[in-house]
């Protein structure tokens, strides 16, 4: 069916002549070419591994038999969040036995010559793309992020594949990487948004979700978004958008760097379709996060879903100073071990601990019985966060802005809007 | 009814079919140990997949599912096979490797999905040339119905 074309370098390499561990990991690529109809590889400059959380024996086994035959990353390769807080192993509510194969599988990683980051937002460290670059990357929040804010190319890698292409430096040219299928399909046109949602962070989750929600796979563009404070809001969008489709781009006219026109991000074609969003639609959308009233008691919140930035920190840290959550309820934030050892380092990280907050690095909440009250409600201002964690740990969400999340652990009890 | 299909994964399998209106997410969307569809936001919320003939428009959401599915595979809670109206890298990498290390083959193709409906016994059947043909039939004396539970 396909008209695969391997160079010589690339058959070579399937051949086993750079390992049986290249050889294996080849094998799976050219398959995934067949099954996808890809006509050939391209180079890549760096991965993201989404490989290091524990979802059963079948993880394990494939790393396993790569470290086994020898294998080695041939370009910088950053590592997605584990299954364990390897900084914080006292937050851990997992049995011995039942840990032991999730570290296992994120030492396997560092054997293969992976970096530590155990990180959802790589984009966000001294590994981060540039423009244009071409890039295999895992983590559905990364994948968007690296595309629409920064430029670089890569489509939705998955477990095992992105490791293939880490142990081989090779993507298949097909996709995203490519100019043709990064315009524009379907047109987003924002009308009629209240200066309170424009000036909200929730707006962006909202419109992530929406775009998520009807675009399906293809390529939405965002006409009429104001533009952000920071590119944590676009990081927001985009891992709502993610979450709740499957989404791998997006373009916000005049904010994204591949479309500074409504003309650029379609490449100069007319739009497949032209969707208006109302200020209901996103209130609709934000409301359909939360599955509680105002007023009910919370027993956590949690932060951090994609982690935390040390610009989310440096929000966070005058709320708290503000309201001074007092009531033993955990604030969890997720972040990057290394935005940990910076804040730790300015010292900034001291006064924290007494109004709640509880730093997780190296996995996320949502992921891991790391929780103390799983059964409560617990408060996010993500939505990536509130789209998962009913279903992966039970819990019930409010949804918030973060500075709510703040007043709801001082109050006890889920405190929104004005 | 009988139509031809892109195979992703050629194979055969045959069980029930479960049809589902919106893409499901294997992360966060089905319970490995059962087969379950525990995604709180999905129609089928508490539809099991295992040994069916999963039909969707298409994969979403997180890029874990492929290890989720080739858990699933392993442990044999995975479905029968998979028909999906459009392709999906992160299922087929998840079945690919499945095969690799477990030589488990779970059929999954790309075709039109267009009046399949739920329970109802459906095939997937390999024809070679990375084709596959799906039947789904609805009389007595077609495929007959698996007898799981």
């Amino acid at each position: 069916m396909t008209d695969l074309r391997l160079t010589s370098e690339d058959q070579a390499t399937l051949n086993g002549e750079r390992g049986a561990a290249a050889g294996m990991a080849m094998a799976v690529l050219v398959r995934f070419c067949a099954a996808l109809g890809a006509g050939g590889l391209l180079d890549i400059a760096r991965t993201h591994i989404d490989g290091c959380l524990y979802h059963g024996q079948a993880g394990l086994d494939f790393v396993d038999r790569l470290v086994a035959l020898g294998g080695k990353v041939q370009v910088p390769t950053t590592l997605n969040v584990g299954s364990v807080d390897l900084i914080h192993p006292e937050l851990m509510r997992v049995k011995r036995e039942d840990e032991s194969p999730m570290r296992r599988l994120m030492s396997a990683h560092l054997a293969l010559g992976c970096a530590p980051t155990f990180t959802c937002a790589p984009y966000q460290t001294r590994f981060r793309p540039r423009f244009g670059e071409q890039i295999a990357w895992g983590e559905s929040n990364a994948i968007i992020f690296a595309n629409s804010v920064i430029g670089a190319r890569t489509n939705r890698y998955g477990d095992f594949i992105d490791l293939c292409c880490a142990l081989t430096g090779r993507a298949p040219a097909w996709g995203l990487h490519l100019d043709a299928n990064r315009r524009g399909q379907i047109l987003y046109e924002i009308v009629g948004l209240s200066a309170s949602l424009a000036a909200s962070d929730s707006l962006y989750v909202a419109v992530g979700l929406v775009i998520g929600e009807k675009s399906g796979d293809h390529l939405p563009v965002i006409n009429g978004l104001p533009p952000p404070r920071d590119e944590d809001q676009l990081k927001a969008l985009g891992a709502a958008a993610a979450s709740a489709g499957s989404v791998a781009m997006f373009h916000a006219v005049g904010i994204t760097p591949e479309a500074a026109t409504v003309g650029e991000a379609f490449g100069g074609r007319t739009p497949d379709q032209t969707i208006a969003i109302s200020e209901a639609d996103l209130a609709q959308a934000l409301a359909r996060l939360s599955k509680v009233p105002d007023g009910s008691p919370i027993s956590a919140v949690s932060l951090g879903t994609p982690h935390f930035s040390l610009d989310e920190w440096r929000r966070l840290i005058p709320l708290l100073r503000r309201y001074r959550p007092q009531r033993n309820i955990p604030i969890y934030v997720n972040t990057g071990r290394d935005t940990l050892s910076e804040l730790d380092r300015t010292g900034e990280l001291a006064e924290l601990h007494d109004f709640g907050v509880r730093p997780v690095a190296d996995t996320c909440t949502y992921v891991t019985a790391i929780l103390k009250e799983i059964e409560g409600v617990v408060m996010t201002n993500s939505g990536k966060w509130a789209y998962y964690a009913p279903g992966n740990i039970g819990v019930t969400v409010a949804f918030g802005e973060l500075e709510d999340c703040v007043r709801s652990a001082a109050a006890g009890r889920v405190t929104r809007g004005s | 009814m009988e139509r031809e299909a892109v195979a992703v994964i050629a194979g055969n399998a045959e069980g029930m079919a479960l049809v589902l209106s919106q893409p499901l997410s294997f992360w966060g969307g089905i319970d490995v140990a059962t087969g379950r569809i525990i995604d709180a936001n999905h129609p089928d919320q508490g539809e099991t997949v295992t040994g069916r003939i999963l039909v969707m428009p298409g994969g979403r959401g997180s890029s874990s599912s492929s290890s989720v599915l080739a858990e699933a595979i392993r442990r044999k809670t995975a479905p029968a096979g998979i028909i999906l109206a459009r392709t999906d890298a992160i299922l087929a990498v998840g079945a690919i490797v499945a095969d690799m290390l477990y030589a488990v083959r779970m059929p999954l193709v790309v075709g039109d999905t267009e009046g399949l409906v739920s329970d109802l016994p459906t095939e997937i059947r390999d024809v070679g040339a990375s084709c596959c043909v799906i039947r789904q039939d609805a009389r007595a004396g077609g495929i007959p119905p698996l007898s799981r539970a």
